[in-house]
């Protein structure tokens, strides 16, 4: 079973979206949150260390998925699997799936136990789901 | 290239940017208030600060590689902001580049920018023309492999190194943003200097500053 790791600029918004997930998971899905600066949890921003340690926190040999918000967040994230060793490396993979959704739909798929490829898709498919009844 | 740059004086160069970086927080806030989110200031001083009491503490590695990385780690989680990971990758592959150990020459210098600019591009996806840091960094990379190619002394070198630079800070006034956050502007972000391009400008004056100073001109 895959992990998750919610990546956001915001503490708040990281622990609210991992809520969500968990919610829709179980308690069998590792899901772990790397939100705000390491010294102040009120500054916006992210870091790659507290990123790195997230994926620590989850970190199984079935891959882990990384679902981030805006901006530094892949930049960090991208950092954070770099210092990663090469092995636990290519089985940690940067989602493209919106935050809040991706989350979601991940949490579902990953307590369904399915592989890292085939939750990163279903994630990245919820970009195109719409929300609106009238707007499919 | 006679000169050789220790890493005492790699550590002389990143105070006084640090410094420099400090003393024009106010004036970066200003320039990211015009098209960003205001916060380039404050996140480049407190990871300027970081920075400061990193390169004070005693116990440090002569070795350049093992002080460029350290500098790199202490970059990435001290900033904050988009700024963090651009600085840090920028010095986590300066971090990879040629030394002598606990020197680099000019050639080395050269090579040290340019692993940090190619790293910084890799990361941060910018080209030239789109209002970023690399606007400042391109050009005054071009600018010293150019003058090094010619051999020209250390101090010509360092010299055209910082009037590339300033140049390209300067031209991204000129220029419509097409990454970052200025890049939700548009049109509207044409006129003002770049934060990120700014703060990278300092990089090559103090470079010029500290290094001419220490060593042959």
């Amino acid at each position: 079973m895959i992990g998750l790791v919610i990546v956001s600029h915001s503490a708040k918004l990281a622990e609210g979206v991992r809520e969500l997930a968990v919610q829709m998971a179980g308690d069998e899905v590792g899901i772990s949150q790397a939100g705000g600066l390491p010294d102040d949890a009120q500054a916006l921003g992210t870091d790659a260390f507290k990123i790195l340690s997230a994926i620590e926190e989850v970190w199984c040999e079935d891959g882990v998925l990384l679902l981030m918000d805006v901006g530094s967040s892949v930049m960090s994230a991208e950092i954070a699997l770099e210092m990663l060793p090469e092995q636990q490396r290519r089985k940690c993979l940067l989602s493209n799936a919106p935050l809040v959704e991706g989350a979601i739909v991940a949490a579902l798929h990953a307590g369904l136990g399915e592989p890292l490829q085939t939750v990163n898709a279903v994630a990245e498919a919820a970009l195109s789901t719409p929300k609106l009844a009238n707007t499919g | 290239m006679g000169q050789e740059i220790t890493t005492s004086q790699l550590r002389k160069w990143l105070l006084a940017y640090a410094a420099r970086i400090i003393e024009n927080e106010a004036h970066l806030t200003k320039l990211d208030t015009a098209i960003g989110d205001a916060d380039h200031g404050v996140n480049m001083r407190r990871g300027m600060s970081k920075l400061k009491e990193r390169l004070k503490e005693e116990k440090q590695s002569e070795d350049v590689s093992s002080f460029l990385r350290s500098v790199a780690m202490t970059l990435i989680s001290g900033i904050g902001g988009a700024a963090g990971p651009l600085y840090g990758t920028f010095f986590l592959r300066a971090a990879t580049s040629p030394t002598n150990g606990s020197s680099i020459d000019l050639v080395q210098l050269t090579q040290m920018f340019r692993y940090g600019l190619d790293g910084l591009q890799q990361r941060g996806k910018a080209q030239a023309d789109d209002k970023t840091m690399i606007d400042t960094m391109q050009p005054a990379v071009e600018a010293m492999e150019a003058a090094l190619a010619a051999h020209q002394s250390p101090a010509v070198i360092l010299a055209a190194a910082r009037q590339a630079a300033h140049l390209g800070m300067k031209h991204t006034i000129e220029i419509e943003a097409r990454k970052g956050r200025a890049s939700y502007l548009g049109p509207h972000s044409i006129g003002h200097q770049d934060p990120g391009a700014t703060s990278a400008y300092f990089l090559f004056e103090t470079a010029a500053e500290v290094f001419t100073k220490t060593g042959a001109g």
